[in-house]
């Protein structure tokens, strides 16, 4: 099992949406990085990630990594935001027959798993109907 | 950089060895490649593993391999690219023979995927992918590939009948190997109604859980000659990597990594797609043959799924793609994929496939991948 630090020092981005947004190209980095991926610069300011977007692509799960046996079926999805970032998440709260490309979704904050029998529970974003 | 041939190959039937550990699997495997080769010692020793550590509980495989071999005390590496570690192998012992510094190198690829239950393998699996921002929302590897699967139908229109035709043209090449896994044919009525693992993929879609070993001998080629073997000389190696987080890539459905390592390799051996007479991908997923296809240059952007309707690449089509059965009815031992993968080509360059001949094949290609398309490695091979 993690320790807990494994899980806090990923805090900002899971809660708040943190992101580090490139001073030189503009280029959005979700989670933050040292180095820009387009233009090499090393200079970034924190920003917040947008809180809508759409459904690029999704699947059903039901086959599920052990920490999610309780949950399977449930579906998986890349949404892009509405700034162009584009984060993998569940999406919750549709009957599976409503899902289709495009549609428009908003972020939660949700429980995303629980860990064994004395372990930590495990926050982060989900999306839900917009 | 000198000239490299590959002298000896070796493999044994691939499947859940319930029997038999990674370091038994490894050296038998090794075994026939140094029989074939007519070699009794090595220079150094290369082995592509994915993750020992998680399935079997070992690290430290190049001593160990090298030691059961009877090979101490010669160098040896453990190297690991994912799924495409097998293929990283071989580039890695293609460097060192290229570059002088070795004149017989014995690479293999392993993976010992059954000594831990369902869920454990999917966990060990799960690690080629972003552990913190994909595997933490509850993506599976599978789920991985119906993401890109889902997109690719949505904007090329790929139907789902042509993704069940990349798995029944594979278990049929798999049919006539007798060293596959799952060596029976399917039908697309099959395929379409096996169980959904993540939608729209289903288990027929989907690469199984094996044990198994791969392993190769690379020789200089002039060396090679006074050995009097039959030769077939890698002639280029090409490797790319990506994002290992499928939604940080530009294009859900287009997988950069092997059209990078893919355009290197073309160059560095002067070829294009339409020279190649034989080619193995890594069909992890049957969306997965389709994208690389079309990386690969073989069939337009998006016109994966046609060509696969269209019989263009099955056995006795234009391009034969995945002769052995790939990844698909071979059986997927991810660290030993990408030294199989050779293995076919050489038999095939050799004319020693048999009932999977392709007539005539002069220039074959591999193309091993990582992940989602994390990492590719592209290999092109020569009769000498």
């Amino acid at each position: 099992m993690p320790t807990p630090s494994r899980y806090w020092r990923e805090i900002p981005q899971r809660y708040r949406l943190e992101a580090g947004k490139c001073k030189n190209c503009g280029f959005i980095a979700f989670p933050p990085r040292l180095v820009c991926p387009r233009c090499q610069s090393r200079v970034f300011e924190t920003i917040v990630l947008a809180d809508v977007g759409k459904i690029v692509t999704y699947t059903i799960i039901r086959v599920p990594p052990k920490p999610f046996s309780d949950q399977a079926p449930y579906a998986v999805g890349i949404i892009e935001l509405d700034d162009g970032v584009r984060l993998t998440g569940q999406i919750v709260d549709f009957a599976f027959e409503e899902l289709k490309v495009g549609q428009r979704v908003k972020i939660e904050f949700r429980k995303v798993y629980e860990e064994g029998e004395a372990g930590v529970i495990y926050y982060g974003y989900k999306f839900v109907p917009a | 950089m000198r000239e490299v041939a590959v002298i000896g190959v070796g493999m044994n039937k691939w499947g859940e060895l319930w029997e038999k550990s990674l370091r038994d699997v490894f050296t038998e495997a090794a075994i026939l490649a140094l029989d074939d080769a007519g070699v009794d010692k090595i220079d150094s020793l290369i082995v592509g593993c994915m993750s020992s550590g998680v399935f079997v509980g070992q690290e430290h495989l190049s001593s160990l391999l090298a030691d059961y071999l009877g090979q101490v005390p010669v160098p040896a590496a453990r190297v690991e690219s994912a799924c495409a570690s097998g293929g990283l192998a071989l580039r890695t012992g293609w460097i060192e023979v290229a570059s002088g510094l070795s004149d017989v190198v014995l690479v293999g690829g392993v993976e010992k995927m059954t000594d831990v239950n369902g869920h454990e393998a999917t966990y060990a699996l799960g690690t080629a992918a972003d552990q913190e921002y994909e595997c933490y929302h509850g993506i599976t590897f599978p789920g991985l590939y119906a993401l890109i699967a889902r997109a690719h139908m949505e904007k090329y229109g790929t139907t789902r009948e042509q993704l069940a035709m990349v798995a029944v043209k594979n278990h049929a090449n798999g049919s006539l190997n007798p060293l596959a896994q799952y060596p029976f044919k399917v039908s697309v009525e099959a395929v379409l109604s096996s169980v959904m693992v993540a939608d729209p993929l289903r288990i027929l879609d989907c690469s199984p859980i094996t044990d198994g070993a791969a392993a190769l001998i690379l020789c200089q080629v002039e060396l090679a000659k006074k050995l009097k073997k039959p030769i077939v000389k890698i002639t280029a190696s090409g490797m790319a990597t990506d994002t290992i987080a499928l939604s940080a890539r530009r294009e859900i459905t287009w997988i950069e990594s092997t059209y990078q390592a893919a355009k290197r390799a073309y160059a560095m051996a002067a070829k294009k797609a339409e020279d190649i007479d034989v080619i193995e991908v890594h069909d992890c997923f049957t969306i997965a043959e389709i994208c690389v296809m079309e990386a690969l240059g073989l069939v337009e952007k998006g016109k994966g799924g046609k060509a696969v309707e269209d019989g263009l690449t099955s056995l006795r089509g234009k391009i034969p793609v995945n002769t052995s059965g790939g990844l698909k009815a071979k059986g997927h031992p991810v660290g030993a994929t990408g030294v199989a993968q050779a293995i076919e080509i050489v038999k095939q360059l050799r004319e020693e496939a048999g009932p999977r001949q392709v007539k005539g094949a002069k220039v074959g290609l591999t193309q091993n991948m990582g992940g989602s398309g994390g990492s590719s490695i592209v290999h092109i091979f020569e009769r000498g």
